[in-house]
């Protein structure tokens, strides 16, 4: 490690370079992402969903693990992002990319005029009024049955090809999209939590009364990161809009907020790599355990919870980085 | 007219099963800071003793009401002991995750047990019908049940403060370590107020089958009712509950009988508005 741990005199922005450095781990882990393609060429589907989820819950992570926003309706801008990709094919815009923006610049809208609400409140208010928020919007879509097909979910959705490349059945072009968005995506949270506003955010996560204390603009920054985490969750819902061609009301529901912060917590929030290794894990085992009915699953997915809340505190990357340096303190 | 009032009735009668399922999270809620989001898994439990009771072993109604109560008291004080006493200094997120955790557990659980569909339930013969006053219909049950959930607010503020207990109760509520300082046993008057509440929404849960009925769901679609109850009404404020609950409940009944295409719309925009104006809710003291 660098001068950062040891404790050897550094300046700050050798704290932040030595910090932005890609790990050797870091690289084998994108290049092991292109296995599926190779290994198993059957799962690209599941591999394209697992990409979706774990898009979604870097977007999470962004304002929980980062900034210590409780969100518990997070899937409202997932599923602003999939409805508005959606609709703009009904209506004969089918071409993918522009979709993803436009989709993007829904959530995003939404998630600006949201954080005005949000950078207001902390404690249990903050965690109602984002879960009144998500039901809010769950029940306005459920209600606008004339834009969004109401429970039936939308129908007559006709994505285009990307850049030329057909939607196969095999989800090829599936996995690849979301592939590369996620990627993007994570390059620029990478970037995000690296720079100086994020560490502005991990203050904030820390001290919430210290930081505007110290004259950081506190209000203003939470409104920037749940911004881009809007559009992030916007972006991962219309990709999953786009490569399955199906939008219906599940992807506001309580149920995915839900989900995400399991799959968050599972994996290890206030990490990079929390969401994706947390995505992985859990969409593999409920693919594995898809021959149980999905109410039974979900004992599991409760037991783990605790076991992982009592257990790990930090997720199972952090379990793993403290198993790593016991056992490097123990040779050192 | 008779007609709006009968609604208002309804409606009445809604909240007040609300208020039996929240009023106890409301007071553990402030004296701990414990964010119980598994505080409806006790009234599940109490709407499947009572079905239990009721349809497989032939109990008459309200001998399963006790039950009810006890079951759902006795399996919020035993996962206190070994599970949420961890939780009273971790963070709200923690206190959130362990025990929505709990509920995806009794969800299912329920589910395995008793499959998914909603359970029947054969009220006594005394509890059918209707009473006609005034020109305005009042369904007997919920009579009955307006009835009881008057009666226990009652006894709660009476208990609260009239008794020793129940001024334990609100000095730790009011300030936790200054009544530490003063030798009451918070510890211990928590656990005890935590298995009353839950008791009381394991009663609020059989109580709540004839109403609405009782599913694996339960759990999860009441939990967001009484946390609108108990964040709009504000902490450990009975009447504020009461209150809330009431609102709420005669809000719920009049939007879906005056503009039914919103569905539940209204009610989170009551919600969410409430919230944003008051934080700490209608009635509370923060």
């Amino acid at each position: 490690m660098t001068a950062a741990t040891t404790g050897a005199p550094f300046e700050p922005h050798q704290y932040l370079h030595a910090q932005t450095r890609w790990r050797r781990s870091e690289y084998a882990f994108w290049v092991a992402t292109l296995l599926p393609f190779v290994l198993f060429p059957s799962y690209l589907q599941l591999a394209s969903q697992i990409a979706i989820t774990a898009l979604f819950a870097l977007s999470l992570d962004l304002i929980l693990g980062y900034a210590g926003i409780v969100s518990l309706g997070h899937a409202a801008f997932f599923g602003l992002g999939a409805y508005a990709a959606g609709i703009i094919s009904v209506y004969g815009w089918g071409e993918p990319l522009s979709g993803l923006v436009f989709a993007a610049a829904v959530a995003g809208l939404a998630g600006y005029a949201m954080s005005f609400i949000i950078a207001r409140f902390r404690h249990l208010a903050l965690i109602m009024i984002t879960l009144g928020l998500g039901l809010l919007l769950h029940e306005a879509a459920n209600s606008a049955s004339w834009l969004t097909g109401g429970a039936d979910g939308l129908q007559g959705i006709r994505i285009g090809t990307l850049l030329g490349f057909r939607f196969d059945l095999y989800g090829r072009t599936a996995y690849a999209y979301s592939l590369i968005v996620l990627f993007l995506a994570f390059l620029v949270a990478r970037r995000i939590i690296h720079s100086p506003f994020g560490l502005s955010l991990r203050g904030i996560r820390e001290n919430p009364v210290r930081m505007p204390a110290v004259g950081a603009a506190s209000a203003a920054h939470i409104r920037k990161i749940y911004t881009i985490a809007a559009v992030m969750a916007g972006i991962a819902g219309a990709v999953l809009a786009q490569s399955t061609s199906t939008v219906s009301l599940e992807v506001l529901s309580f149920q995915r907020s839900a989900d995400v912060l399991v799959i968050l917590i599972l994996g290890g929030a206030g990490r990079l790599y929390g969401g994706i290794i947390g995505a992985i894990i859990y969409m593999v085992a409920r693919d594995q355990f898809s021959g149980i009915n999905p109410q039974y699953w979900y004992f599991w997915i409760g037991l783990l919870l605790v076991a992982v809340v009592v257990l790990l505190p930090n997720g199972i990357l952090g379990g793993l980085a403290r198993l790593k340096s016991a056992w490097g303190g123990r040779w050192r | 007219m008779t007609g709006f009032f009968g609604l208002l009735f309804d409606g009445f009668a809604y909240g007040m099963l609300l208020f039996l399922l929240s009023v106890g999270l409301s007071v553990t809620l402030r004296m701990m800071n414990f964010i119980n989001l598994a505080h409806c898994s006790f009234g599940m439990l109490g709407g499947y003793v009572t079905v239990t009771l009721l349809d497989r072993l032939g109990w008459p109604f309200f001998a399963t009401l006790p039950v009810a109560f006890l079951a759902g008291a006795a399996a919020s004080f035993v996962l206190e002991g070994l599970l949420f006493r961890r939780f009273y200094r971790a963070s709200e997120l923690d206190q959130c995750l362990a025990t929505i955790g709990v509920v995806f557990m009794s969800v299912a659980a329920a589910a395995y047990i008793y499959g998914t569909v909603q359970q029947p339930v054969e009220l006594p013969s005394y509890l059918h019908g209707s009473v006609v006053y005034l020109g305005i219909n009042f369904a007997v049950y919920r009579l009955f049940l307006v009835a009881v959930a008057v009666l226990i607010a009652l006894v709660l503020v009476a208990t609260l403060e009239w008794t020793r207990f129940g001024a334990q109760v609100r000095a730790a509520v009011d300030n936790q370590r200054m009544a530490r300082g003063l030798g009451i046993n918070v510890d211990r008057a928590f656990a005890v107020t935590f298995a009353l509440g839950s008791g009381l929404a394991g009663l609020g849960g059989a109580l709540a089958i004839a109403m609405v009925g009782l599913d694996p769901n339960f759990a999860f679609t009441y939990l967001i009712w009484v946390l609108i109850v108990v964040s709009v009404g504000g902490l450990a404020s009975i009447g504020g509950s009461f209150a809330a609950a009431m609102l709420l409940g005669i809000s719920d009944m009049a939007g879906k009988y005056y503009v039914p295409a919103l569905g539940s719309f209204l009610i989170y925009l009551l919600m969410v508005g409430l919230l944003m104006w008051r934080p700490a809710g209608l009635f509370g003291k923060r």
